[in-house]
């Protein structure tokens, strides 16, 4: 069973949600990311870890700021990948998941990519501007290594794409919870969106649904429904804010996932 | 990769997207898949409706002016003592720019769709000012997407825009120009695609925006044929079409009816933008070999680092500074169908100069660095040879940079 896989399966018998971070590699920087990583990975299910772009054409205000601060202190994708080793030397089975856009993976070239993510421990990837069907391929490549190729679906997405996405699908599958960039104010109530997540999860009740953009302290506990939750631009926020204080954003932002994980618990 | 005969060059794609196989596509987010699908099936349907051509012409002739004028530089040409120089004079289209017609193809498409928002992005503040022109023709609501960097050195159009009604969003990410503003624009649209059309403004982006953009600026090679045609009684032996290229929306524009063409009878010559001589940076990934990268939805050759992070650019044109370049674009570079040069800020400045000195045209800084080709080729060139170069926008949009380079603005 994947490290994924067991995840869930481990949330699920302990009636919650399973708690997804996103933080992006080198932000504030190569040491201190890692540092959160480390820490916030007690009480996070699996850690999300970003690969900046800097041309990110999905994403809001948080993590483009983390993005820009993490490329601009020099981060380059090997790092990213010595993040993952040296954070996976440590947590052996905290699943992690790499996030990022196509060029940088098309750049390095799909295969090196795949072998690098198997090499240093990568459990699985998210690839946000390469959509289904085009993704096909690299899904069979990743699949192939024991990666999980993490599907999207979002709102726009009708019945019978979602159908054909999910049966394509590993482990998981992450539905966008409405029309936004990440770090979006929720605009779609909880109900609506616990709707149409149990439409998704009717397709097949193996996959583990995970619910995305829009979740934050305020909202997190009215979605606990859900197989998994991710929360990215909250915690993004909360390093820009440190940094601009001049405090800790380790301490920072393990306070923030420990009361979000409260929140569901 | 091979060129096909008699298919426009915006069809010659696979299933997917792609052109010649790799270039173009759709990179884009699931939430977009969608709203591109739903373009796509409705553009297809209206592009071949009588009822819906009929409306295209009666407003390109009417809104917007067609044909744009054709006329021969007899000063220049004389001065130079080579070919025989022409310019179609696009500027004189409604607004001063060839944006008008991608613009106001899209505010139709728009209105079809039961859409009441548009939404763009801008360099040069053209394609913004046409759009924000379009929608108020057609009574649509208007936001553009403009780098700060450019609203301060396009100022002219910003307030064009602004009396057209339309909302300026001012980009503050990355460099600061156009780039960014794509980005920035096509992230309003995944928030906002339910109820706002997204206008692209150049033939960039995922796959049908190249499209549609291509299929609103050919009108340009429809009218020069004709007039060509009426100026020599045929097809001249020799004919070189020079045009700028930043995305590529105008140089498409004005070759796409001569693409079939020997290239030994009509020579395509693209001009990128070289930006200040002795820099580093550029905008002119098809001149130096820039490799194969994905920007804004599309696989095309695009300037940027071996970890595939996009380089800054730098062009004293903003309309063409833009680090990557239509997928279209590639394609013609790769079969060798077209060649594709660059210009210097600096030798664009000087085209400016004496193309203004001796003729009565304006153009803006983009067709400048055609002119800069025109002018360095032309003394070498057999007096049968016919230049022509698309003036394809009015520089006064441009005043504030030319007084301050040239002391002057004509």
């Amino acid at each position: 069973m994947s490290l994924i896989n067991s995840a869930f399966k481990k949330t699920k018998n302990e009636k919650r949600p399973a708690l997804l971070t996103y933080t992006v590699a080198g932000d504030n920087n190569k040491k201190k990311s890692l540092e959160i990583l480390k820490s916030i990975a007690n009480y996070a299910d699996i850690c999300e870890i970003g690969f900046p772009h800097n041309t990110p054409i999905a994403d809001g205000g948080q993590i483009q700021s983390s993005a820009y601060r993490a490329l601009k202190n020099g981060i380059k994708i090997k790092d990213v990948f010595s993040i993952v080793k040296d954070f996976k030397q440590s947590k052996q089975t905290k699943p992690v998941i790499l996030m990022g856009y196509y060029n940088v993976i098309y750049q390095y070239g799909d295969n090196n990519f795949i072998n690098i993510c198997k090499k240093v421990g990568v459990d699985g990837l998210i690839v946000v501007d390469l959509p289904y069907p085009e993704n096909k391929d690299f899904a069979k490549k990743c699949k192939k290594k024991n990666i999980n190729f993490i599907q999207l679906v979002s709102p726009t997405t009708s019945l019978n794409r979602m159908k054909k996405i999910i049966k394509d699908s590993h482990d998981m599958v992450y539905y966008i919870s409405m029309l936004s960039t990440t770090g979006g104010k929720l605009k779609v109530s909880p109900k609506k969106i616990l709707e149409r997540y149990n439409k998704i999860k009717k397709f097949n009740k193996n996959k583990n649904i995970v619910i995305g953009f829009g979740i934050t302290e305020k909202t997190i506990a009215s979605l606990k429904k859900a197989d998994g939750l991710v929360v990215g631009s909250a915690l993004c926020k909360e390093i820009s804010k440190s940094v601009e204080k001049r405090q800790n954003p380790v301490t920072n932002v393990t306070n923030i996932v420990k009361k979000l994980r409260k929140k569901i618990s | 990769m091979k060129l096909k005969k008699k298919i426009p060059l915006i069809d010659q794609h696979d299933k997917s997207g792609f052109w010649g196989g790799k270039f173009g596509g759709n990179f884009i987010p699931e939430t977009l898949k969608k709203p591109v699908e739903d373009l796509t099936d409705l553009f297809e349907r209206i592009r071949y409706d009588k009822k819906f051509l009929k409306q295209r012409d009666y407003y390109f002739k009417n809104y917007i002016g067609s044909p744009t004028s054709f006329k021969k530089l007899q000063n220049l040409s004389r001065h130079l003592g080579g070919a025989q120089i022409y310019a179609k004079m696009v500027s004189e289209a409604n607004g001063g720019a060839h944006k008008i017609y991608n613009a106001t193809v899209h505010a139709l498409i728009c209105k079809l769709a039961g859409k009441k928002y548009i939404v763009g992005d801008t360099g040069a503040g053209y394609a913004g000012k046409m759009l924000s022109m379009a929608a108020k023709k057609f009574g649509l609501k208007c936001k553009i997407f403009m780098g700060i960097k450019d609203m301060k050195r396009q100022k002219p159009n910003c307030t064009a825009m602004r009396k057209n009604g339309a909302e300026i969003v001012p980009v503050y990410s990355g460099s600061q120009t156009l780039v960014d503003a794509v980005s920035e624009c096509m992230r309003y649209w995944v928030s906002n695609c339910n109820n706002t059309h997204m206008c692209i403004g150049s033939t960039v982006g995922p796959n049908i925006f190249v499209k549609i953009c291509g299929w609103s600026t050919a009108q340009i090679s429809r009218e020069l044929k004709i007039q060509i045609e009426s100026e020599f009684q045929t097809i001249p032996k020799k004919i070189k079409l020079i045009n700028c290229v930043g995305g590529g929306s105008s140089a498409y524009g004005f070759w796409s009816e001569f693409i079939d063409y020997d290239k030994k009878q009509i020579e395509l010559i693209g001009v990128e933008a070289g930006g200040p001589k002795n820099s580093k940076l550029h905008a002119a990934p098809l001149t130096n070999s820039a490799k194969l990268g994905i920007l804004h939805g599309a696989a095309a050759y695009v300037c940027q680092n071996a970890e595939g992070q996009i380089n800054d650019t730098e062009s004293i044109s903003a309309g063409l500074d833009y680090p990557g370049v239509s997928p279209i674009h590639c394609l013609l570079k790769d079969t060798k169908r077209a060649r594709y040069t660059s210009a210097t800020d600096e030798a664009a400045l000087n085209a400016y100069k004496l193309v203004t000195k001796l003729e009565r045209i304006n153009p803006s800084l983009e067709p400048c660095h055609a002119f800069a080709e025109a002018i360095k080729i032309s003394p070498k060139l057999s007096k049968d040879t016919v230049v022509i170069v698309n003036s394809c926008g009015d520089a006064k949009k441009d005043r504030d940079i030319l007084k301050v380079r040239l002391g002057k603005f004509k």
